[in-house]
């Protein structure tokens, strides 16, 4: 999967004083727009088989997904292994793991934006849509577990025949209105990224249907000055408001959690600990995503080896705070003295579960301390294996917190083993077909890369010159 | 209709690079013009100034727009849940700021989100599909990699020759007119006649469902999902084959009262006074209505036995002779002198506990009537039943003198 720009990089690196660019290979605003909407236009000039037979893949598993629901909501949440003492088992896991994942985007498109940080240009657009498909998987699961889904509107304040209302003290219902804030706030701000790129498209389209399609969806953008005024003052107010709200949403989601009284989960370090885990399973995510897009559609001189190299130190980072928060935990249930909380984590590591705690230390603690090695942050292979093992930790952190509380609480005569049945996994499975196959129609019909922001950096990086 | 030729809109002027745009809109901007604008692929730093463009009021918007979100938040809070419908949990106040914070927080968000995104479209004036500057071939390049100016026909100081002088001379790569192109902007007819149906397409069901919601039906409602209305379950009298008497109702255990049913006044339940002796007159108020409820009862429950004036004659009782059932126990004759002088308290307790009667066998004279009529309706029986005796006991003398021709 190494390039030219991939050595180029490399040779650029040497030298400490001088950094590598963010755009390379001598590109012009011109060559900007053929490379991104090239992409998308790509597949109108080459019928490309690799696609069809991704997208054909990740449909049928989204059908299949289809299926499961029907099932379930046909039959009841018992086709699932929800049973006394564990009846949140792997909905709320794939729940908590696709919201983490749903962290990447806004953290790269806000906090990134209001810091200034010019690389995450190439990839906030990729990241932003890849977080609004992971809260589209995400709020799947709490919706068809609610058992009667022809009622969930109970969730939200709505006037009903019961004049009832629901208890605005619950963290579940804080987390209807985390999650869904989150989903329409990222979806705004990726939308509003879009509207001067669909413009480009508009302005490239050669045929009537693909002219009219994104010039109803460009609103009419003529890259007016003025315009240009406002847009980039809304571009910078919602990054600001996008800011807190990125890292309010998995702090409700881990109130879920703390805000109940069971050992293992009423800890103050949740929050923080779960945001530091959201932000590292959703830039992993970003890498496993991003290394194969950008080699087959030939995008390493705009997604740079450098910018894979900084967000495998951003997920060093968090992976080493995801490590001290699991060390820290210990500390505290030891610390505290308190015989049950100490029975909790005693038995996590060591009880019925201990397989899966220690898979979860071993990718999500020990695998990213790799990336204190230049050679293997600069190493695409080595950077997309251990994404994966990223991805698979985290899911397997969720399950270690969701399934060792409950299955072993205060009373020992409700103690269980938890047993996952197909279905479980079926829906797991099921939750990336939906997730492919939005990822796939996005790379089929939109700007992967924010081409106005590149040139923006295209042209600063000139005038340095 | 002085001129003939259409008239262009404006001027647009083409540069390659933002600088080249920059200095040209400073030129624009010294020259006082007002309507006009400059056109670029992305938002070129400095242009603000060059052209002399205000700070936006959007973020007082998103301001109001987010306090506005505080407050629904909190109103919202508060009225459910402390007015409305008090959730009282674990005796907490009916509302307090902590728990009220993150969804104050996530509205407050919500709120001024929407609103950026609304509001800078509105004051962009946007969505406009149509744009004069569209009609132009070149500017789709406005997107892309070229960097335009274009000046508005209605300018005050807009003057066709001076202003294309000003634009050739700042660098332009060219200068070309905005034609202005005639553009049906009318919504065509078939759309209205569309939208018109749509519209009243809409209020199909719900006029279905309000014309339903009014009106009686004496089918049983249609329900898409049952829930938990058509469960399996034993009803009523139904055998079952877990429970030892093979009986679906639990009875009460024995030992126990169920609230409500201790039942210790013993002269209304039991008939009897505090000495353990019956009473010699009901515990109960004689009216009309009294005798008129014993009337009904004793005719579904006494009368097939008893007969219709108490006789012992009653229908049953003809029917088991009529089939020379031996062993069948004659009913008694309630108007018979051992049972006129019997106290109230001893007739209520026959219905009560029956007569003869042994609960393990079920068999005797006459089975208890406690589970089948209630103690305020066996009292009205017993006043009923004075009422035969008296009857049928009686003389020409109790008629009123006026009915006695009737007889």
């Amino acid at each position: 999967m190494s390039s030219q720009y991939d050595l180029e990089i490399q040779t650029a690196l040497e030298d400490p004083t001088s950094r590598p660019h963010l755009v390379m290979g001598g590109a012009t605003f011109a060559s900007i727009d053929d490379d991104v909407a090239g992409v998308s236009e790509g597949f109108l000039k080459k019928t490309s088989l690799a696609w069809y037979a991704m997208f054909g893949a990740s449909i049928s598993v989204l059908a299949m997904l289809g299926a499961v629901v029907v099932y379930l909501i046909s039959t009841g949440v018992g086709i699932w292994g929800n049973q006394s003492p564990v009846f949140w088992g792997w909905p709320i896991v794939n729940f908590v793991f696709w919201v983490g994942i749903a962290h990447a985007g806004t953290l790269i498109s806000a906090i990134l934006f209001l810091l200034k940080q010019d690389w995450r240009t190439s990839i906030n657009r990729f990241a932003e849509a890849m977080t609004i498909f992971a809260v589209c998987c995400a709020g799947l699961f709490p919706a068809i577990h609610v058992g009667r889904i022809w009622v969930v509107y109970w969730l939200f304040p709505i006037p009903n025949q019961m004049e009832m209302w629901p208890n605005f003290r619950s963290p579940l219902l804080w987390d209807v209105f985390a999650v869904s804030t989150y989903a329409t706030v990222s979806l705004l701000f990726w939308y509003m990224g879009l509207i001067p790129d669909l413009a480009t498209f508009r302005d490239r389209a050669t045929s009537k249907i693909r002219q009219g399609a994104y010039a109803f969806f460009s609103l009419g953008w003529t890259g007016s000055s003025r315009h240009w005024h406002r847009y980039e003052k809304a571009y910078l107010i919602l990054a600001g408001l996008a800011t807190p709200l990125v890292l309010s949403v998995h702090t409700v989601v881990s109130f879920d959690f703390a805000v109940s009284q069971l050992p293992g989960w009423h800890t103050t370090i949740f929050p923080p600990y779960f945001v530091a885990g959201a932000i590292f399973s959703g830039f992993a995510m970003v890498l496993t995503l991003m290394i194969p897009v950008r080699a087959i559609f030939g995008l390493q001189h705009i997604v740079t080896l450098r910018h894979l190299e900084v967000v495998s130190k951003v997920i060093l980072a968090t992976g080493s705070m995801v490590g001290y928060a699991y060390a820290m935990e210990f500390f505290v249930a030891w610390y505290s003295g308190n015989p049950y909380e100490q029975f909790a984590f005693t038995n996590r590591a060591f009880g019925p579960y201990a397989w899966a705690y220690w898979i979860m230390v071993s990718c999500n603690v020990i695998s990213p301390q790799l990336f204190w090695f230049k050679k293997l942050r600069q190493s695409v292979p080595a950077l997309f294996v251990i994404s994966i093992f990223v991805n698979i930790g985290m899911w397997f952190e969720r399950f270690v917190i969701t399934v060792t509380s409950l299955s072993r609480d205060f009373l020992p005569g409700s103690w269980a083993y938890f047993q996952p049945t197909p279905f479980d996994a079926l829906t797991l499975i099921g939750s990336f077909g939906l997730f492919f196959t939005l990822f796939l129609l996005f790379i089929r019909f939109l700007p992967i890369i924010a081409i106005s922001e590149i040139k923006g950096i295209l042209h600063k990086q000139e005038s340095h010159h | 209709m002085e001129q003939q030729e259409a008239k262009a809109l404006g001027l647009l002027a083409e540069y390659e690079t933002p600088q080249a745009l920059m200095a040209a809109a400073e030129k624009v901007r010294d020259g006082g013009y007002k309507r006009w604008d400059t056109h670029t692929p992305f938002p070129v730093h400095g242009i603000d100034d060059a052209m002399g463009i205000q700070p936006t009021i959007l973020p007082w918007i998103v301001l109001g727009a987010g306090a506005t979100g505080t407050l629904t938040a909190l109103l919202l809070q508060w009225y459910t849940n402390g007015v409305d419908y008090p959730f009282l949990i674990s005796g907490k106040p009916l509302f307090s700021w902590v728990p009220a914070f993150p969804v104050t927080f996530e509205l407050t968000v919500l709120f001024a989100g929407i609103t950026t995104l609304l509001g800078m479209l509105a004051l962009n004036r946007l969505p406009r599909l149509h744009n004069p500057l569209f009609d132009v071939k070149r500017f789709a390049r406005a997107t892309q990699d070229r960097f335009f100016l274009a000046l508005d026909a209605t300018d005050p100081l807009f003057e066709d020759s001076s202003a294309r002088a000003l634009l050739e001379g700042s660098g332009a790569t060219a200068v070309e007119d905005v034609p202005d192109v005639p553009t049906n902007e009318n919504i065509p007819s078939w759309m209205w006649q569309v939208a018109i149906v749509l519209v009243f397409a809409t209020f199909v069901p719900l006029g279905l469902i309000a014309a339903s919601y009014n009106s009686t039906s004496t089918t049983p409602p249609f329900h898409i999902v049952g829930d938990m209305d058509w469960q399996e379950s034993y009803r009523y009298g139904e055998e079952v084959p877990f429970f030892d008497n093979g009986q679906a109702m639990r009875g009460a255990l024995p030992g126990t009262v169920a609230v409500g049913e201790l039942e210790e006044d013993d002269a209304f339940y039991r008939g009897m006074d505090d000495m353990g002796n019956w009473l010699a007159v009901a515990p109960v108020e004689v009216s009309k209505s009294v005798l008129e409820r014993g009337r009904e009862r004793y005719n579904i429950y006494c009368l097939p036995c008893h007969g219709e004036s108490g006789n012992g004659k009653g229908i049953v009782h003809e029917r088991a002779l009529a089939l020379d059932t031996s062993g069948w126990l004659i009913p008694r004759d309630l108007t018979m002198d051992s049972i006129v002088t019997q106290p109230d308290g001893q007739i209520y307790d026959t219905i009560t506990n029956g007569f003869n009667y042994d609960a393990e066998t079920g068999t005797g004279n006459m089975a208890p009537y406690a589970a089948q009529i209630r103690p305020e309706d066996r009292w009205a029986i017993v006043l009923y039943v004075r009422a035969l005796q008296r009857a049928a006991n009686a003389s020409i003398e109790d008629v009123p003198a006026d009915k006695r021709s009737a007889l």
